[in-house]
């Protein structure tokens, strides 16, 4: 900066012209000095040449040198303290609009010094008698709390702020709403004590955490902005709708008032506001009894909703998200309105999957014909990735509706007919979930699917194919010769179609032991010696054991019985439905997560915790939370130690059991309980011990995922699906194989379940 | 609360940025160049980066974007983005990369007056424009008198209305602006047919009128049970929101929409109509593949209002495989050309009666292709405009309008059905 600046090139023209005596030139100038700007060159040289221009009548070029101030204060800190003069002199013009201008500027400069000539004209600025520098200036504390919160502390901003609450003007109480909710936000995530401050031990430190008792609202607050909701402009509703989203009510009349009173803004042009209203409504409406309130509340929600479908698509898009959400709560709200989630030809793909999604929730024995028909609709048209959502709706609607399931078939099947490639394959595997839904029901179909194999080429088509094989091998009469294909290109087969086709070919033998003597021996050669996955290798070593030791044993574990599949009502687990429920609108709730999930840093995300745990009631909700997850986790554990069932066949059947042990330890089993198994004279004992008191205990002292000796590897990769197909062929078929019918959350319970009948039968076999 | 601003052109290049809070720096804006501009997979309009998240809406060959690190509301990033559009429009009448550049200056003026700190503020294109000029409407001597009323009107209770409007004649305006949505099964039975219904008015009327509206409906917020009720020309609404000025209060109380309207131009309010639809148009088509090389067509369209009407502007798109090569094509009435670039027979009509009917006959050669996939065959699709004839049968019953002074005021009515790309019909 000490150097003289060099004499040629845009900036020294640009130089010459802002010292020009014309203004014009001079006006003419800045604006080029912020284009320049915009495109991302560094015009900080020229900030003393531009500053001199902040003295004027022209509002524009003020306007103008303010924003260039706003970009470049940080960058020239000693420089700034030339504009100070004119920016407090501003801050007292006649003009309003100067004033509210030069407030608004002055606030965001970036330095130190300016913030020490802030404070008067502040506070003088949040009592002006116009409105428009009022509303202004209360989100200037907001601002000055950001760069520097002791002084908005010391200067009592934050009380003036709360007093604006109760302003007049509609728009101002709106501002100060907004700039209060921010602050709080702020403040949350500052330390509780200052640091300490050894130069000023006179006077204890100031203070840069404002009073927390200024951001409760009481209930004289909750009548004032109940009276500035109705007249505030549509932002300033927003602002409100999300402090009444805060507010607590004292008891149930104060609840049924707020919703009364948020309802008229149902009716309002900006979506923003519908679902802000929405929001207060679900929060508030959990408190209200009253029958015919909540049946008013939850009909007059309907239509709004409806209405926000022929919105622009990325509002539209906001709005299904959260109707999926919302229908996930209360399914009824929409029964009757399924056509208008119709997709239309040119609707952008994101919005028809959401669409699509909606329809199947809605789907009912009434509209299914209808609903039927447009999904085979699209299923002609040229989105590969929307063609195979909406032939999983229709597997979605087959599982939902039993009285629909032959229909849908028959659409699958008429599907199947077109030969599509991508069409066939997602029918395949959505015909599996049916077969699982409605055992035996549907036989007929096999042979139209088995003249198909040679179609298939993704793994998950092939492996539900081969599901389907094997399921049915002792009615399809050349099923050995069908599987011997697969088992012809075993090696060059992706793992998930490996381990199908050989729990396919064992469940054959099981079933016709005389004809295929040949072909299993082969496969289980073919997956003991030839395959390099562990799982595959595993699990063929299992069945040769089971096979070779107990053929009784290996029928009740191979072709044990399922446990019936449906399709979930909630995507989420209920604590977080009920979080993302009072987030309508957020982007949580467009993404189904809570917040702090995709936050992560930034001046939420670290302290989230931190501010969890400073409320209470937050902290019921995340521990409600924490515990889903806990659950989810356990039954995670708990089907990871249903396929533990194996390890007594398998010592059983001759394995030593310190193999068996260490391969535990692998799997992840606490020192404690390889201890104490190692202790034991016996190891068959113990681990059958261990595996009984474990599965009746409570879950949540089970170590972390004590792994089974056969997904053991898989499930250490903490891959919920690859331990799914890991472990499920053992006992089940493949759930877990993609069949989008089944959310994770009642996967697991089904498994629970699933492996609760499995583990009865194993220990009947002892 | 929204961080950044930012547009974009195809190219990713920055013409506009605007930060409004110390959590994002200017570089944030290369993250959004490289990860979605440049990246053709991107299919959703929120994209979340870390923990920043990119709100975008492209418009002609721009990128509008909002910018935040918070879980801010979805909903009001994109209603504001698209008020910003809005605005733009008003002002420099469309939004694409070069008035973008030759506007810079008002686009920034612009955005600090309707967005503060991340939170919108006044955006009432009427209000702005009294303080926000462009060099056609100069008038910085008048503004600085006035400003103080502007201020006033910018915050005030009623902020949309100066409360010194006036006119030597009192006229009121009002337009209904009906959007078809139809969608028709191959079989010819209506999937979907619904109204999204607009209520223009052009208000110039002096000092503080206070008017009250009446539309021939029967507000059906509670569609069952009082179906026993109905008459038979009052319309079903199944919802209507508002321009700010209607006091929802007393439109939930009783179901009077009253206001003070703002001075000039605004939407009223919007409706939604899926009851008794009137379609405008029946479309019979006959779609063969006599040969892997040929598709013929039979379409026949019937205007299927009051003769004494008449529908403009009418348009058919009818698309054809993707590997046409030619069509010819025979018309009665209008003009029937292919497109090849959005693969389509476009068959304009400029005016139509009411009760008129004609046909179009094509045939469209296909190129022989080694890709053995079935032709999708999208919808045709109609867009038209009819005056005097609204689709759901709304028909507006009085407009009152009373003011201190006692004015005599003329209101005028008019009445339009139209659809741009929501009238379709599946070929079978």
């Amino acid at each position: 900066m000490a150097m003289a600046p060099p004499r040629k090139g845009e900036n020294y023209e640009l130089r010459q012209q802002l010292n020009s005596e014309y203004r014009d030139k001079r006006a003419d100038a800045i604006k080029r000095v912020i284009a320049n700007h915009t495109i991302g060159k560094d015009c900080s040289g020229l900030f003393p040449d531009v500053v001199k221009n902040m003295q004027t009548d022209d509002l524009e070029q003020k306007k103008l040198v303010y924003l260039y101030l706003m970009n470049y204060a940080k960058t020239q800190p000693e420089l700034v303290i030339l504009a100070v003069n004119t920016f407090v002199k501003d801050t007292a013009d006649p003009n309003p609009l100067v004033r509210a201008l030069a407030i608004r500027t002055m606030s965001v400069l970036r330095a130190e010094k300016i913030l020490d000539y802030l404070a008067s004209p502040l506070s003088r600025c949040l009592k002006d008698e116009n409105p428009y520098v009022r509303k202004t200036a209360a989100l200037c504390v907001a601002k000055v709390f950001d760069l520097k919160p002791e002084l908005c502390v010391e200067y009592g901003f934050v009380e003036t702020l709360r007093d604006l609450i109760g302003d007049g003007n509609p728009m101002v109480v709106a501002n100060a709403v907004a700039a209060l909710a921010d602050i709080y936000e702020a403040s949350l995530a500052l330390p509780t004590t200052p640091p300490a401050s050894p130069g000023r031990s006179s006077t204890p430190p100031p203070s840069s955490k404002p009073n927390p008792e200024l951001f409760i609202i009481d209930p004289p607050t909750l009548t004032k902005l109940l009276v500035a909701l109705n007249e505030c402009s549509e932002w300033g509703r927003i602002a409100i709708l999300n402090t009444l989203a805060r507010y607590r009510a004292v008891d149930e009349k104060e609840s049924e008032h707020i919703c009364e009173r948020v309802m008229p803004q149902f009716q309002h042009v900006n979506a923003a506001v519908v679902l802000g209203a929405v929001k207060v409504i679900m929060i508030h409406m959990k408190a209200v009894t009253r029958e015919d309130l909540i049946k008013s509340l939850t009909r007059k929600m309907a239509p709004p909703l409806v209405t926000l479908i022929s919105s622009p698509p990325e509002v539209q898009w906001v709005a299904l998200r959260n109707i999926n959400l919302l229908l996930q709560k209360r399914p009824d709200i929409l029964a009757n309105e399924m056509r208008v989630f119709f997709c239309k030809y040119n609707d952008p793909p994101y919005v028809k999957v959401e669409k699509l999604d909606i329809m199947v929730r809605l789907a009912s024995e009434k509209n299914v014909d209808t609903l039927l028909g447009e999904l085979k609709e699209y299923a002609s048209e040229v989105d590969v990735d929307f063609v195979r959502k909406a032939v999983r709706a229709v597997g979605q609607v087959a599982i939902k509706i039993d009285e629909a399931a032959e229909r849908c078939v028959g659409v699958l099947m008429d599907l199947i007919e077109t030969r599509v490639s991508y069409v066939v394959q997602e029918a395949v595997i959505v015909i599996k979930d049916i077969f699982r839904k409605y055992p035996h029901s549907y036989e007929g179909i096999i042979p139209t699917l088995c003249s198909n194999l040679e179609e298939l080429d993704e793994p998950e088509a092939k492996a539900s194919l081969i599901w389907i094989i094997g399921e049915y091998a002792e009615k399809i009469e050349n099923a050995d010769e069908l599987l011997g294909t697969f088992l012809e290109s075993f090696k060059e087969e992706s793992y998930p179609v490996q381990l199908q086709t050989l729990t396919a070919i064992v469940k054959l033998f099981l079933k016709k032991p005389d004809e295929s003597q040949t072909i299993v021996q082969k496969v289980l050669q073919a997956a003991t010696k030839d395959c390099d996955s562990a799982d595959v290798r595993d699990r063929a070593y299992i069945y040769w054991r089971l096979l070779s030791s107990d053929p009784a044993a290996a029928k009740s574990v191979v072709l044990a019985v399922r446990p019936p599949i449906s399709l979930p009502q909630t995507t989420v687990a209920p604590a977080i439905l009920e979080e993302l429920l009072a987030e309508v609108s957020s982007l949580a709730s467009v993404y189904h997560k809570p917040a702090a999930t995709f936050i992560g840093k930034g001046r939420l995300g670290a302290e989230e915790m931190q501010r969890r745990a400073l409320e209470p009631e937050e902290e019921n909700a995340r521990e409600k939370a924490l515990q889903t997850v806990v659950a989810g986790q356990q039954a995670e554990n708990l089907l990871d130690f249903d396929a533990d069932d194996d390890q007594p066949q398998s010592s059983s059947s001759g394995i030593d059991g310190s193999q068996s042990l260490s391969m535990l330890g692998n799997g992840g089993i606490s020192s404690t309980t390889i201890s104490n198994v190692a202790k034991s004279t016996n190891p068959l004992d113990e681990l059958m011990d261990l595996f009984s008191t474990a599965s009746m205990a409570a879950p949540a002292t089970m170590p972390v995922a004590p792994v089974s000796t056969v997904s053991g590897i898989q499930g250490l990769q903490d891959d919920r699906s690859d331990a799914f197909a890991g472990l499920t062929g053992l006992s089940s078929p493949p759930q877990g194989l993609g069949s989008g019918v089944t959310s994770p959350v009642q996967g697991q319970s089904q498994q629970k379940a699933g492996g609760g009948g499995a583990q009865d039968d194993l220990l009947g076999l002892f | 609360m929204i961080s950044a601003f930012f547009i974009f052109n195809q190219k990713g290049e920055v013409l506009i940025s605007r930060l409004f809070r110390q959590d994002l720096k200017r570089s944030i804006s290369d993250v959004f160049r490289i990860q979605v501009i440049s990246n053709p997979d991107v299919r959703s309009p929120i994209i979340t980066l870390g923990s920043t998240s990119f709100f975008h809406v492209r418009i002609n060959n721009v990128y509008v974007v909002g910018v935040t690190k918070c879980n801010a509301s979805a909903a009001l990033v994109f209603e504001f983005l698209y008020r910003f559009i809005t605005i733009s429009r008003s002002y420099f009448s469309k939004l694409d990369e070069e008035s973008v550049k030759n506007n810079f200056v008002l686009i920034y003026e612009l955005l600090d007056e309707i967005i503060d700190f991340g939170f919108p503020q006044n955006s009432e294109i009427d209000t702005l424009k009294m303080y926000i000029t462009t060099e056609s409407i100069k008038s910085e001597m008048a503004v600085r008198e006035d400003s103080s009323k502007i201020t006033i009107q910018a915050t005030g209770a009623t902020s949309w209305r100066r409360s010194d409007v006036k006119y030597r004649k009192n006229e009121a305006f009002v337009d209904v602006i009906e959007t078809v949505n139809l969608l028709m099964s191959k079989e010819g039975a209506v999937l979907r047919a619904d109204v999204d219904g607009q209520i223009l008015m052009r208000a110039y009327l002096s000092g503080t009128p206070e008017c009250k509206f009446g539309l021939n409906d029967k507000l059906v917020l509670q569609k069952r049970g009082n179906e026993a009720t109905k008459s038979d020309d009052a319309v079903e609404l199944d919802d209507c929101q508002f321009h700010q000025c209607v006091r929802l209060g007393k439109f939930d109380s009783d179901r009077s929409i009253s206001f003070i309207p703002p001075d000039g131009e605004f939407e009223l309010m919007r409706y939604r109509s899926t009851s008794n639809i009137n379609l405008p148009f029946r479309l019979q088509t006959h779609v063969t593949e006599p040969s892997k090389s040929r598709v013929e067509y039979t379409i026949h369209l019937r205007a299927n209002f009051d003769p004494k009407l008449n529908a403009n502007n009418v348009l058919l798109r009818i698309p054809t495989p993707l590997n046409t090569t030619g069509v010819q094509a025979k018309v009665g009435v209008g003009k029937a050309k292919y497109v090849p670039g959005e693969n389509v027979i476009v068959w304009k009509i400029p005016r139509l009666q009411g009760a008129q009917e004609c046909t179009l006959t094509a045939e469209a050669d296909l190129a022989a292709t080694t890709h053995r996939q079935a032709w999708s065959r999208p919808p045709i699709q109609v867009d038209f405009s009819v005056v005097m004839f609204t689709a759901s049968g709304l028909l507006v019953r009085f407009l009152k309008v009373f003011e201190k002074s006692g004015y005599q005021s003329v209101k005028w009515v008019r009445y339009l059905s139209k659809a741009n790309g929501s009238y379709q019909i599946r070929v079978s």
